[in-house]
């Protein structure tokens, strides 16, 4: 196995993720404990922003899980993005397809003429 | 480019597994390929569950209301707090098994072995706590009503604290056995019966003028929310359930059909019916990921106090073994956000 990293302790690298990941999740659990009013009422592109605030933090996260912890920075470029691309390109789609849909249903039970919730 | 290219040395096996397409080794891209497929699996479960919340975004269960248990602190309102306790030991093992990679690296067995019995723990700690968070999930807390519609009726008091069913429904002289396999026909029986029956919750309910029932629609604040006069004038508050007014309340009360006390995956106390199928399933397949990743990691821990990967010369075994660990804990990330926070 002809590591090109081999023999050198990554020891910092790892404390470093480690503390970022534990400082952002405590951010993240003091956000969701005292939800900011102007965060939590103010609405951007249909979600609060305090949502969005979580969702960014999250996907700041899984990056540094994924880069740091799983190593994918040492791999070749190519193995690399054959993960992550095909990955975030299909969830992106998922989502978008799913969610759309669901908020049209949702209009349809809101809207329409049967009442669901008595 | 540079996945195209091999060394001059081992041009001659080439077609004798001496290829490395990548750069990575067979098992390693093999760990890739799985990692791959199951995450598209888990974000096939996060989107249907987003599907679902979106679909009943007016009413869904609002998280920090259901899991609001501490361990040692009964009776606490203490949401979050519990699952990001998780949330660390599930880091803190990911680092551990990093840091066993690492001296891995550096061909140090007894680190190796240290650290990953540390990671073994730490799955071990996490795996407890969720079926600690499941208990109580499935115990529930304050009890609800099911109406003719299949809403969820929750009851809170006059300054608008949640009520237990405990705490205002009487007991009434009636007598109703579960009908269980031993004292029926053998291949009639039914779930567990609740602690209350409709009849003692309702005349409670009457008993007490004070008690208030909530819907699960959440209170938008907006004109049409001022001008429904079926809604508590003073104690709804935006982005929180909706409260009725006693008459109201007395009038949604009629059409109770059913106790509901905890969850299960017919239905759960804290409103929609696939807000607990969604927890268990996806709380629970990602579980049994934590659960199989310790028994490989015990596995592993094994052969390495064998120097079974002494003798090979490479624990290339643990690095692979450790990138399933990371997903399993990259998975995590995103249900506590999807399932707590947002």
């Amino acid at each position: 196995m002809a590591h090109g990293h081999a023999h050198e302790s990554n020891a910092k690298r790892i404390w470093f993720v480690f503390g970022l990941l534990s400082l952002v999740t405590i951010v993240e659990v003091i956000l969701g404990i005292i939800k900011p009013e102007s965060l939590y009422m103010t609405n951007v592109l249909g979600m609060n922003l305090l949502n969005w605030i979580f969702i960014i933090l999250t996907l700041v996260k899984a990056y540094y899980i994924v880069w740091a912890f799983m190593h994918i920075e040492h791999e070749t470029a190519s193995l690399r993005w054959s993960v992550v691309a095909s990955v975030v390109f299909l969830v992106i789609y998922l989502l978008f397809i799913l969610l759309v849909e669901a908020d049209y249903v949702f209009g349809v039970f809101k809207y329409g003429v049967i009442k669901w919730n008595f | 480019m540079d996945a195209t290219i091999t060394n001059v040395e081992s041009n001659e096996k080439i077609w004798g597994g001496g290829n490395e397409p990548m750069g990575a080794s067979y098992g390693k891209l093999m760990m890739w390929f799985f990692i791959v497929s199951d995450a598209l699996t888990f974000s096939g479960f996060l989107a249907a569950y987003g599907f679902s919340r979106f679909k009943f975004i007016e009413t869904w269960p609002l998280p920090d209301e259901v899991f609001t248990h501490f361990p040692f602190m009964h009776g606490v309102a203490a949401p979050m707090y519990y699952v990001a306790l998780m949330t660390f030991i599930l880091i803190f093992s990911s680092v551990t098994m990093v840091l066993a990679v690492d001296a891995g690296h550096q061909m140090k067995q007894r680190k190796v072995a240290f650290y990953m019995l540390l990671t073994i723990i730490g799955g071990l700690i996490f795996v407890g706590s969720q079926a600690w968070e499941w208990k109580n999930f499935i115990k529930g807390e304050y009890g609800a009503i099911e109406t003719k519609g299949g809403s969820i009726l929750q009851f809170v008091d006059a300054s608008g604290k949640r009520l237990k069913l405990s705490d205002f429904a009487v007991q009434l002289p009636e007598d109703r056995e579960q009908l269980k396999r031993s004292n029926g026909v053998w291949f009639m029986d039914e779930a567990t019966l609740p602690t209350y029956s409709v009849e003692e919750v309702v005349a409670g309910f009457k008993a007490n003028p004070n008690v208030l029932v909530r819907i699960e629609t959440i209170y938008k604040g907006d004109e049409a929310n001022k001008a429904d006069k079926t809604l508590h004038p003073t104690l709804n508050k935006p982005k929180h359930k909706e409260i009725l007014t006693r008459e109201a309340s007395e009038k949604r009360l009629e059409t109770a059909v059913m106790v509901v006390e905890g969850a299960n995956l017919k239905r759960n106390e804290y409103g929609n019916r696939l807000f607990a199928d969604f927890f268990f399933f996806i709380t629970g397949f990602h579980g049994f990921h934590v659960f199989s990743g310790v028994i490989i990691n015990i596995i592993i821990f094994l052969n390495i106090l064998l120097g079974t990967y002494e003798r090979r010369g490479s624990y290339e075994m643990v690095e692979k073994v450790g990138l399933y660990w990371h997903f399993v804990d990259l998975v995590w990330v995103f249900v506590f956000t999807f399932f707590y926070l947002v």
